[in-house]
């Protein structure tokens, strides 16, 4: 090494720095070919992709939403509808600092930390620049402050938009229900281009059931944006379609009526239009404002209603399943009859209880304690008085067998197949349901228990008012609906089973023996004929809370209020030419006759005055005219 | 613009010889860095979001450049080569500096703030590097030993460790092949470029498990597939090749380039601006402006050759390699064929600082250039 150093050689130095620039030379234009080659590759070989690309970049299609459809009442009050109102959206993209930025509204406008963590949720749903809601139902005042501070906070939006209604707030929760933001799971079985202009989604009731009808169309506008998604120009629009306006056969008056009734209790009417199987009340008490839900409830007022005790969320009139009670003896009676099982001369002596064979234990009557209803109890007798102890003959004379196969003709035991989300079936107990559900045999004893409405049978109100209808309309079962119209377009009348052939000798009695109910000085609903201007035909009913040896006797006194019996009444009026079925129940309210026949009264007076008088009453004029005399005072009425 | 009136104050490329051999310019070379710096001020004009403020700012930079340019141009190589160390040993202590001082962006820490403008002195060894190597090298025999590779090597890793330390990949990686490029031409042992080749592809686990940061694992994951996170650290890469591309042939026109106007293209006017250039003036852009490239560094290389001294073969084949190593691997990464790092584009990208140390390199390449003038003058 040493000496090579010793030597300087400029010529070598020269030849190896030529070759070695030469060599760098030629990697130099291997290298440079490469990137060329890349940019023509870019430029003129994908030339068509990319400017396809640029103008997709360029050009965003932005979803126009469609209005959804206006729900109104039968007589044409809106019961749901769609309001201009201001919200406040953070388009991530457009901001560096999240927190900073919210910090900075909610020095300027009230933010909740409800808003706060609801936004950070909806956050994380986003699609890329989507304004994500942070505050909605902005005040003018509100509005304002941040229009003035507009250049601090890059990022926010404040957009106009239609939002979801309710002006009848908890009157029309349960049917009508609301509509809120579409959640994880709803939003992967959603059509994801018909929601893209849409955040929420009917959830519960009308909303959720027509949700497809109400939802509309969505429409587009094809929009030059940069970067920040800032609209630059519109280069195309196509309007979206509104969604189906609907009208129902509910009517604001009875519903209001029936809910004010039922004030401070808890309970369910129904109410339905007995020719179209049109249900004009539905209501579910307690009820709740639906107006909170569409823009995000918080958790605290959540929780309250879903930890209170009266269970408001809870649709009691088609969830709610409840032992009819007594409500049944009518169906029941009928079918006694037509299974010839029993005449209308067929009487029993009742002493206030009922042995069977082979078992020691005795089935008391709900009057036992005065002794029972004595000798000679009729068919009309055991409806009007509700003597138990001719049930539980009855019903063993006729067999479960019968009376379950006979009672699914008029609805008991499957859904009515209602137009709303989450119907219960009930249970019409049977051989087979027992056996499947509880994997035991049929015992007589199970069927003496059910032919008073108890035991394993369990029915909805709504239930009850379509079998009342089908009782009124002697024997056709028709599907109870709510909504009459959609975009003007009638709903036709869904009829289940035609007329069955139960002889009208027989459904005379029954009807009159439910008239006697209310009509007669001994029936147990007599308490409500006061002052009627037409007829009510009915029957009350009572129905055990907790399980009592029928043995025992009932002592309200031993038992918590929550524990009471529950008090229902089924009816249908006018009596001679039924027009509407009500079936109720008063959730511890122990007495058909007191706490419920009373509201029922209340709903059908409202229906024969105003509702009947304006849809009806000439109808009403050609096919009863002794009705006709009763009713005058409510013509004049009519005709104002 | 502020640079034709910088052209005027200066005498006319084709004017007196005798003047300019005096003055010791390099006209071929300054014509092409005045038509570069046009181009580039156009470019900027339109990626920074038609901002005069931007090509103000860029302009004053290049005119400063030009005037550090033409006094490094009058000094005599020899003092250069003797005084190679002081800068060199300046740049080490501005870098110590911007470890303790350095203010930053994003995570790293490269900026030192002197008051009226950010220095970024990662930038300045790109020339300091070669300089002390060129300085070092031609002193002692040609084809380097062991030992004097060892020695070159240290001063190549102290700077390259210490800007990784920031951390700047990129800038590390640029500074070494910068380093590498000058032990390259003395003349280094076939065996130790296999060797080193050998070395860089055992380095790569190393680096990947212990060395690289988890943003900067992520750029060389979206290079293989920048599809895959479009709208995050995909985007850049996505939005750059869709701008290229769909400048087609023509470009959409200055100006109308959609992907930089309407802001989809991110770094516009620093790293990414050869995409604004690619949009808005298509392939005849690009190719025009590979081909002043071309020129360039075709004239540094003749300038090398030409060279009087080893010291000034060295230095000025160094810089033309490395320039053209600047082109390449901007281009490449912003058309997405190499990972992302941060490497400007010379001459065209705004930044301060890599514009001096452009000019600063342009005055020594005309100081080699010019060295036979000199030796007339002196005679």
């Amino acid at each position: 090494m040493i000496h090579k150093e010793a030597f300087s050689d400029p010529a070598r130095e020269r030849r190896i720095f030529a070759r070695r620039l030469i060599f760098s030379m030629f990697i130099m234009l291997v290298m440079g070919l490469t990137l060329i080659s890349r940019y023509v590759d870019l430029q003129v070989n994908q030339f068509q992709n990319f400017a396809t690309d640029s103008d997709n970049n360029r050009v965003h299609v932005r979803p126009a939403a469609p209005t959804r459809g206006v729900i109104y009442d039968r007589n044409g009050e809106i019961l749901a509808d769609n309001r201009p109102t201001s919200n406040l959206s953070i388009i991530r993209e457009r901001t560096d600092d999240l927190g900073q930025l919210i910090n900075k509204v909610g020095s300027l406008i009230t933010l909740t930390d409800n808003d706060i963590t609801r936004f950070y949720s909806r956050l994380k749903r986003r699609k890329p620049f989507e304004p994500t809601p942070l505050k909605f139902n902005l005040t003018e005042k509100e509005q304002a402050i941040l229009a003035v501070n507009q250049h601090i906070l890059d990022g926010t939006k404040v957009s106009a938009r239609l939002t979801r209604f309710y002006p009848k707030r908890d009157l029309f929760t349960h049917v009508v229900g609301y509509v809120g933001r579409i959640n994880d799971r709803e939003s992967k079985i959603i059509n994801p281009i018909n929601y893209s202009g849409t955040d929420s989604i009917g959830k519960i009731g009308i909303e959720k059931f027509y949700e497809e009808s109400l939802l509309g169309e969505v429409g587009s506008d094809h929009v030059e944006t940069n970067a920040r998604g800032r609209v630059m120009r519109v280069i195309d629009h196509v309007s979206p379609v509104a969604g189906n306006d609907l009208k129902l056969h509910l009517d604001s008056r009875l519903q209001k009526v029936a809910y004010e009734a039922f004030s401070g209790e808890r309970g369910s009417l129904v109410a339905i239009e007995i020719e179209t199987g049109g249900v004009l009340a539905m209501v579910s008490a307690p009820s709740y404002d639906a107006n909170p839900f569409v823009s995000g409830i918080s958790q605290k007022a959540y929780g309250a209603l879903l930890n209170s005790e009266d269970k408001p969320m809870f649709n009691r009139s088609i969830r709610g399943q409840y032992p009819p009670g007594s409500t049944i003896k009518p169906l029941f009676g009928l079918i006694g009859l037509q299974s010839q099982s029993i005449t209308t001369d067929t009487k029993i002596e009742d002493p206030g209880y009922f042995l069977m064979e082979g078992i020691e234990r005795p089935w008391r009557d709900h009057n036992s304690e005065r002794g029972g209803h004595g000798k000679g109890v009729d068919l009309a007798k055991a409806i009007i008085e509700s003597c138990d102890v001719f049930f539980y003959k009855m019903g063993v004379k006729i067999g479960i067998d019968t009376l379950a196969t006979s009672s699914e003709a008029f609805g008991l035991g499957k859904k009515t197949n209602i137009d709303l989300p989450g119907e219960r079936s009930g249970i019409m107990p049977s051989r087979i349901w027992k056996k499947n559900a509880r994997g035991a045999s049929w015992f007589d004893g199970d069927t003496i228990n059910v032919s008073i409405g108890q035991g394993f049978m369990l029915t909805t109100p709504l239930q009850l008012a379509v079998m009342t209808a089908s009782i009124a309309s002697r024997g056709d079962l028709i599907q109870p609906q709510i909504v009459k119209s959609i975009n003007g377009v009638e709903n036709p009348t869904i009829k289940v089973t035609e007329s069955s052939k139960i002889s009208d000798k027989h459904w005379n009695y029954i009807h009159e023996s439910m008239r006697d109910v209310v009509h007669s000085n001994r029936g147990t609903a007599r308490g409500i004929n006061k002052d009627l201007t037409y007829n009510i035909a009915g029957k009350t009913g009572t129905a055990q809370v907790i399980s009592i040896n029928a043995s025992d006797e009932y002592d309200r006194s031993k038992i918590s209020e929550r524990q009471w019996d529950h008090a229902l009444f089924v009816a249908f009026a006018p009596a001679e030419d039924p027009k509407i079925a009500v079936a109720l129940i008063v959730e511890n309210g122990e007495h058909g006759s007191s706490a419920a026949a009373p509201i029922a009264r209340t709903v059908i007076d409202t229906y024969i005055k105003s509702v009947m008088s304006n849809n009806d009453a000439q109808n009403l004029t050609a096919t009863n005219a002794s009705y006709l005399n009763s009713l005058q005072g409510y013509d004049a009425y009519a005709e104002q | 613009m502020q640079n034709n009136d910088f052209v005027r104050r200066m005498q006319s490329p084709g004017g007196d010889r005798k003047k300019s051999e005096s003055t010791h310019i390099d006209f071929p070379l300054l014509i092409l860095l005045l038509a570069l710096c046009t181009l580039g001020l156009m470019v900027l004009y339109s990626a920074g979001d038609q901002n005069l403020a931007y090509v103000k700012r860029q302009a004053t930079f290049m005119v400063l450049g030009f005037i550090i340019m033409f006094v490094v141009a009058q000094f005599e190589v020899r003092y250069w080569e003797k005084w190679a160390f002081v800068f060199y040993g300046l740049g080490l202590l501005l870098l110590i500096a911007v470890l303790f001082f350095g203010v930053g962006a994003k995570g790293a820490q490269r900026w030192l703030d002197v008051g009226f403008s950010r220095l970024q002195p990662a930038e300045f060894m790109k020339v300091a590097v070669p300089l002390m190597l060129a300085s070092y090298l031609s002193k002692r025999f040609i084809p380097p030993t062991l030992k004097h590779i060892s020695w070159a090597m240290v001063m190549i890793m102290i700077p390259v460790a210490l800007i990784m330390r920031q951390p700047d990949l990129g800038t590390a990686l640029l500074i070494f092949v910068s380093g590498f490029l000058t032990l390259f031409l003395a003349g280094l042992g076939v065996r130790y470029l296999i060797g080193t080749f050998l070395t860089g592809i055992a380095a790569v686990p190393v680096m990947w498990n212990f060395v690289l940061l988890d943003y900067q694992k992520q750029r060389i994951l979206t290079l293989l597939s920048p599809e895959k996170d479009k709208l995050g650290s995909g985007w850049n890469i996505v939005q750059s090749k869709t701008a290229i591309g769909s400048g087609g042939l023509n470009g959409k026109g200055w100006t109308e380039g959609t992907q930089s106007q309407l802001n989809f293209l991110p770094e516009s006017h620093t790293d990414f601006i050869i995409a604004v250039l690619a949009e808005e003036f298509g392939l005849i852009g690009v190719l025009t402006l590979l081909t002043l490239y071309t020129l360039v560094i075709a004239r540094c290389l003749f300038i090398s050759f030409n060279a009087q001294s080893q010291f000034g073969r060295l230095l000025a084949g160094s810089l033309g390699l490395i320039f053209f190593i600047y082109v390449f691997v901007n281009m490449g990464m912003v058309s997405g064929i190499l990972p992302v790092v941060g490497a400007p584009l010379p001459m065209i990208s705004y930044g301060g600082t890599a514009i001096l140390t452009l000019f600063i390199g342009f005055g020594l390449l005309m100081a080699i250039s010019t060295e036979p003038n000199r030796m007339r003058t002196n005679l």
